[in-house]
C-alpha cells in the first residue's frame, strides 16, 4: 500500500473519530471496520464519476449496516463528491448527513439505510434490472455479520444465483461483533464462506483491512460468469485504532477530546 | 379480477418495456401470456415476499415500473417494513398488488384473510390505495397506475366477482364515481363491497327511499371534493370488506372529524374486530359477520328513523 493511500485512509479514520466526538454520534467502531473496504471500492474498483454522481451507467454501492453511514460519507468526501469537511455536519439538525442515510442524502449515496437486511435485496433488484436493460453497471452491497441475522439477506442470496447475477457482489464486513456480543455466539455464522458457496455464490475470503488484497478479489476480471460474488472480509471492529480494536463498548461509546488527540498521534497525522 | 389483472398487465407490458412483474410463486398458469410476451420481465421472486418488495425498489430505482403480486396478507403484512422503507419512504413507483383481498379466500382461513391491509397501506406516507370493485373497474384503472409516480397499493379480489357495470366505466383514479344519484341515503363503497351497495340501493329504492350509490375505488387520496356533500344526506353508509379499525370507513370518519364542520349521520359497515375461524366460504363468512343486505338494511332504516 503506497504512502498516499495510507495517508488518505488515516485521514478518513481520524475524521470518523473526530466527528463522533464533535457531534456525539455513536457507532464509531462499526465504521472503522469498513474503512479499507469502502476505500478500495470508491478509489480503485468502481466505475464512477464523482463530479457526475447520477451518471447512468455508474457502478453502485449499496450500504447495509446503515449505522456505519459515517464511513461512507467520509470516503465520498475524500473521493471528491463534496468537500470532506461537510462530513463534519453528521447528525446535526437539518444536515443531509443523517446518522442513517435518508431519502435526501449527500451526493453519491445510493440508498436509504438504517434498517438492516435491505441493501442486498436492493442491489439484487438493481442487478436484475440491469440484466433486463443491458446496463453495464456492477452492484456492490456491504453487509455486516450482525446484519446477516436478518432473513431477507438469505432470500436475496437464493434469488441472485438462480438469475445468474454476475453483476452483483456482496461484501461481508465480518468483524465478529454485533450490538451486544460476539456475533458467532449469538447466531451460527461460520463457516461464512461455505454458507455463501452453498447458496451458489462465487466466494473469496480476505483480510478486510488490506487494500491490495481487497482490490485483488474485487477487480472485475475476477468474476466467474453467471455467478454473483460474496467477498468475506475479515475485519476488526474498531479496526485501526489500537484502544478501540475488538472492544464492543465502541459500538456506542463517544471518544473524548483526549482520545481524539491520541488517535491523531497513533495515525501519524500529528507529531 | 386476477385474470383481468394478468390480461391488462400483459397488454401494458407489451407496449412498455419498463413494466415488469414480480410474483411470489403463485398464479399457476395465470401469467403464461405475459411470459410469452416478455419472458425476462415475468419474474418469480420465490416465496420470499420481503425480498420481493425490496428488489422491486431496486428495479424501480433503475427506471423500471415493477408490479409485485401475491395473496394480500403476504404482500402487505408480512413484508410491511420493506414496503415502508423501500417503497414508501424511498417513494418508488411500484404497484403492490394484493389478490384475494378481504374475504375472497375465506375458506382458506385467517392466514389468508385480509382485514388489515388498507389500514397498513394507507398509514404510509406517499402510498396511494386503490380498491377496484370488479374487473371492469380494474380494467379502467390499470393503465392509470402508470400516471402515478408514487407507490400504489392495488387491492383486488380473486375471480368471478359480480360485475357492477355493463361495460368498462369511465372512472378516474382519485375521483369518486357515482353510479346512481340519490338524496336521502349515501352508500359509499370501496372494493367488492360495491356489489353489496348495489343490493342495498335497490332495497332502499323499493321502500321509496332515495339513495346514492358511489364507488370510492381510491381510498387514498380521498376525493375530498366529492365528500363536501356528505351533510346533504340523512344517512351516510360506508361499506368495505375490511376491518372497521383503520380502513375505508375510518378514513371517512377521520376526514369528517378533521376537515368537515357539518354534522354527518354516519353508519360504518365492515368486518368487526375478531378473527373468523372455522370453515366458511366467502358468503357464509359475510353472513356470519353481518356484511349482508339483510343485516345492514335494518341498521340504515334505524339510522333514518333515529
Amino acid at each position: 500500500m503506497s504512502a498516499d493511500v495510507a495517508e488518505t485512509i488515516a485521514k478518513i479514520r481520524q475524521q470518523l473519530v473526530a466527528v463522533s466526538n464533535q457531534n456525539k454520534v455513536p457507532h464509531l467502531a462499526c465504521s472503522l471496520s469498513s474503512v479499507e473496504i469502502l476505500y478500495t471500492l470508491y478509489f480503485k474498483v468502481m466505475n464512477i464519476r464523482p463530479d457526475e454522481p447520477d451518471w447512468a451507467p455508474r457502478d453502485r454501492f449499496l450500504l447495509g449496516k446503515g449505522h456505519a453511514a459515517a464511513v461512507l460519507y467520509s470516503v465520498l468526501g475524500y473521493r471528491g463528491y463534496y468537500p470532506p469537511e461537510q462530513t463534519m455536519t453528521l447528525g446535526q439538525n437539518d444536515s443531509a448527513f443523517e446518522e442513517h442515510p435518508g431519502k435526501h442524502p449527500p451526493a453519491g449515496v445510493e440508498n436509504i439505510s438504517g434498517s438492516l437486511g435491505h441493501a442486498l435485496g436492493l442491489a439484487t433488484g438493481m442487478a436484475k434490472a440491469a440484466k433486463i436493460t443491458a446496463s453495464p453497471a456492477h452492484f456492490y452491497a456491504l453487509v455486516g455479520d450482525g446484519e446477516l441475522n436478518e432473513g431477507t439477506n438469505w432470500e436475496a442470496a437464493m434469488f441472485a444465483p438462480a438469475h445468474q447475477l454476475d453483476n452483483l457482489t456482496v461484501i461481508v464486513d465480518f468483524n465478529k461483533l454485533q450490538g451486544t456480543g460476539r456475533s458467532c455466539d449469538i447466531m451460527q455464522l461460520e463457516d461464512m464462506e461455505a454458507k455463501w458457496k452453498a447458496f451458489g455464490w462465487q466466494t473469496a475470503r480476505v483480510n478486510g483491512h488490506d487494500v491490495d488484497a481487497l482490490y485483488h478479489v474485487l477487480k472485475s476480471d475476477y468474476i466467474e460468469a453467471g455467478k454473483p460474488r460474496a467477498i468475506i472480509a475479515d475485519t476488526v471492529k474498531g479496526g485501526g485504532v489500537s484502544f478501540m480494536e475488538d472492544d464492543n463498548n465502541w459500538h456506542y461509546r463517544i471518544p473524548t477530546e483526549e482520545e481524539v488527540e491520541s488517535v491523531a498521534k497513533e495515525l501519524g497525522l500529528v507529531n | 379480477m386476477r385474470n383481468k389483472f394478468a390480461q391488462c398487465l400483459t397488454n401494458m407490458a407489451s407496449e412498455n418495456d419498463k413494466i415488469c412483474l414480480l410474483y411470489a410463486d403463485i398464479g399457476n398458469r395465470l401469467f403464461d401470456k405475459l411470459k410469452a410476451v416478455a419472458p425476462e420481465r415475468a419474474i418469480n421472486a420465490g416465496i420470499a415476499e420481503a425480498n420481493m418488495a425490496t428488489m422491486a425498489s431496486g428495479m424501480a430505482n433503475l427506471g423500471m415500473r415493477p408490479f409485485i403480486y401475491t395473496i394480500t396478507p403476504f404482500t402487505t403484512a408480512r413484508n410491511f417494513e420493506q414496503i415502508k422503507i423501500d417503497l414508501a419512504y424511498a417513494d418508488m413507483p411500484v404497484v403492490i398488488v394484493g389478490t384475494g383481498s378481504g374475504l375472497s379466500y375465506a375458506n382458506l382461513g385467517p392466514t389468508h384473510h385480509s382485514f388489515e391491509d388498507i389500514a397498513l397501506m394507507r398509514v404510509l406516507p406517499n402510498m396511494q390505495v386503490v380498491c377496484p370493485a370488479d374487473s371492469l373497474e380494474l380494467e379502467a384503472l390499470m393503465p392509470q397506475m402508470l400516471t402515478v409516480n408514487h407507490p400504489t397499493y392495488l387491492r383486488i379480489g380473486k375471480k368471478n366477482e359480480p360485475l357492477n357495470y355493463e361495460e368498462v366505466p369511465d372512472i378516474q383514479l382519485g375521483k369518486a364515481h357515482v353510479l346512481k344519484e340519490g338524496s336521502s341515503v349515501l352508500l359509499l363503497c370501496t372494493g367488492t363491497a360495491l356489489h353489496l351497495g348495489g343490493k342495498l340501493h335497490q332495497a332502499l329504492e323499493e321502500k321509496g327511499i332515495s339513495a346514492e350509490l358511489t364507488s370510492m375505488h381510491t381510498v387514498k387520496p380521498l376525493d375530498t371534493d366529492y365528500l363536501q356533500k356528505l351533510a346533504d344526506f340523512d344517512v351516510v353508509v360506508t361499506l368495505e370488506e375490511h376491518s372497521l379499525i383503520g380502513g375505508f370507513g375510518s378514513a371517512i370518519g377521520e376526514w369528517i372529524i378533521d376537515h368537515y364542520s357539518k354534522p354527518v349521520n354516519l353508519l360504518r359497515c365492515g368486518i368487526p374486530d375478531a378473527f373468523i375461524d372455522k370453515v366458511h366460504d366467502p358468503d357464509s363468512a359475510r353472513k356470519r359477520i353481518g356484511l349482508t343486505e339483510a343485516a345492514i338494511l335494518p341498521k340504515i332504516l334505524a339510522k333514518l328513523e333515529g
